[in-house]
């Protein structure tokens, strides 16, 4: 039970960090980037290689991840995404897909489809030992990981500048760029930001699950963007509340009714979610202006 | 006085419709001008072009003699000119305080204090409300805002779209006292209004926009106008 409840959590904090992407894109960009778990597939693989193939420190090798997908993000947004700012929603949706099976199929030629095994970077660390549970240090790395980054993003968009003008952006485009703010750069740190995370996510969720596919993002994503559906999409902390929550559900759905439901129980729950309060656990309601 | 903005034969259309075909005016330095007219005139069409919202079919626009074209929208603040837009547009889930601070986005720390001080002097509404969620505020608390936002870019042309709208009439007139006030500290006006007869007895000298043009015959000293037969009979309800 308590074990179940700790892999749930450790999981759940996966989705969390994922969702908190998800969720900064949506709530900046109004656009659901679906290309964000290939993101972290691609996290993921610059970790691999720096670790396995140059031999670096653990440390080097999660911020060379982190660099990668900063860029990575600010390249899709500047070449896929900004050229249909004006564009309608399903143009923009439809090309974040067609992004998503480009990064897969890049990754398919570059890393071929062969399955790599990923080395637990937090080996040497030792495992907590909770009321008879052990609990592997990269549960607590991921734990704590993603207090910390819930932090952050918080004290980031409630004090600083350029986090006040995110907030301004995200509600109103226009009244935002009256201010002098720059709509696209702001947009651009969005992406960036989000995508810095998918990188942190990447290597956390290798490290607990170490087999790395062109495809291992795509799953996490979807579930990631339900968590931030089921938090109320655009909450920084609704994000974190859906992701521990999704994860929670699904390792208790494994553990006692069926693993190969887990899945279809937590989309079930997040439809009951929505039928009972359509804008998410933690989601408020955007008014319309007149 | 010197010009602060001019502009010059101004097109601009949506897609097909031609919305404002040709406007010349200027405002001069230390001058409140308003431009009236109906609805679908054009006037919110006219100030949102030159704020760099919309951009021109053809024409030019100069602020103190700099041409404008092609500058972005989020840079013409930074020029010196400041748009307090139409239904107020505040950040609603913002607080009073954040929303002063992103009106100051473009300002250094030091000339975004010595503004604010300035704003509560002007608006004591907003100080004592400083911490609150802008959306939670009045209709014209709202206004009051908007306006405190705009000035907190320290404009030298301030311009103002429909700032009395859906305002009771005390407001109104508590608004456009501001809108003097501003004036008498420094900062030139331009005002859009449907509200003819309030901008008219605030203004210096105001234009009447019909359908996208300027009626040449109805333009110069707002005290004129005012008793006009042609404007009193067409915008102040005879």
């Amino acid at each position: 039970m308590l074990a179940n409840l700790i892999n749930g959590i450790s999981l759940g904090s996966v989705y969390a960090i994922i969702a908190l992407g998800y969720t900064m894109v949506y709530g900046i960009a109004k656009m659901l980037n679906f290309a964000h778990g290939d993101v972290i597939m691609v996290g993921g693989y610059v970790a691999f290689c720096s670790i396995t193939y140059l031999g670096w420190p653990p440390v080097l090798a999660v911020l060379a991840s982190v660099v990668v997908c900063t860029m990575l993000g600010i390249l899709i947004e500047g070449l896929a995404y900004k050229p249909l700012r004006n564009a309608t929603s399903l143009a923009v949706l439809i090309t974040a897909i067609g992004v998503s099976y480009f990064l897969q199929n890049a990754a398919l030629l570059i890393w071929t489809s062969n399955t790599k095994v990923f080395p637990n970077i937090f080996a040497n660390l030792p495992s907590l030992k909770l009321g008879g549970t052990q609990v592997a240090p990269v549960t607590l790395i991921t734990v704590f990981a993603n207090i910390v980054i819930m932090i952050v993003l918080t004290l980031f968009t409630t004090k600083t500048k350029m986090g006040k003008a995110m907030r301004a952006v995200s509600e109103d485009k226009g009244a935002a760029t009256l201010m002098g703010i720059n709509v696209n750069r702001t947009i651009s740190v969005t992406f960036a930001i989000g995508s810095g995370l998918a990188a942190i996510a990447g290597v956390l969720l290798c490290t607990a699950y170490p087999t790395l596919m062109p495809t291992t993002g795509a799953m996490p994503g979807i579930k990631a963007f339900t968590a931030a559906v089921f938090g109320g999409i655009g909450s920084i902390p609704g994000a974190m509340l859906g992701g521990i929550l999704l994860g929670v559900i699904e390792i208790f759905g494994k553990a006692y009714i069926s693993t190969q439901l887990s899945d279809a129980i937590v989309f079930a729950v997040l439809i009951i979610v929505l039928l009972v309060k359509p804008t998410g656990l933690l989601g408020h309601k955007v008014n319309e202006k007149v | 006085m010197a010009e602060i903005l001019k502009v010059e034969d101004l097109h601009v259309s949506y897609g097909n419709i031609r919305a404002v075909k040709g406007i010349s005016f200027e405002v001069h330095e230390g001058e409140i001008v308003t431009l009236i007219g109906a609805n679908g005139a054009g006037k919110s069409t006219t100030l949102n072009t030159i704020g760099g919202l919309l951009k021109p079919r053809s024409g030019r626009i100069s602020f103190e003699g700099k041409d404008l074209h092609g500058l972005s929208a989020h840079k013409v603040v930074a020029e010196g000119m400041a748009l307090c837009p139409e239904g107020r547009r505040v950040f609603q889930q913002m607080t009073v305080l954040e929303n002063l601070e992103m009106g100051a986005y473009t300002r250094s720390k030091a000339e975004a204090d010595e503004t604010l001080e300035r704003v509560y002097g002007l608006f004591p509404r907003l100080k004592e409300r400083y911490r609150q969620v802008a959306g939670t505020l009045s209709g014209g608390e709202q206004q009051m805002l908007a306006m405190g936002r705009a000035l907190m870019s320290r404009p030298r042309l301030m311009m103002l779209d429909e700032p009395s709208m859906g305002l009771a009439p005390i407001l109104v007139q508590q608004i456009f006292d501001i809108i003097v006030d501003m004036n008498r500290q420094g900062t030139t006006i331009l005002l859009v209004e449907q509200n003819a007869q309030m901008a008219l007895s605030v203004a210096n000298r105001a234009y009447v926009l019909e359908t996208g043009k300027i009626n040449l015959s109805m333009q110069g000293d707002a005290e004129d106008l005012l008793r006009s037969e042609a404007v009193r009979k067409a915008y102040l309800g005879g």
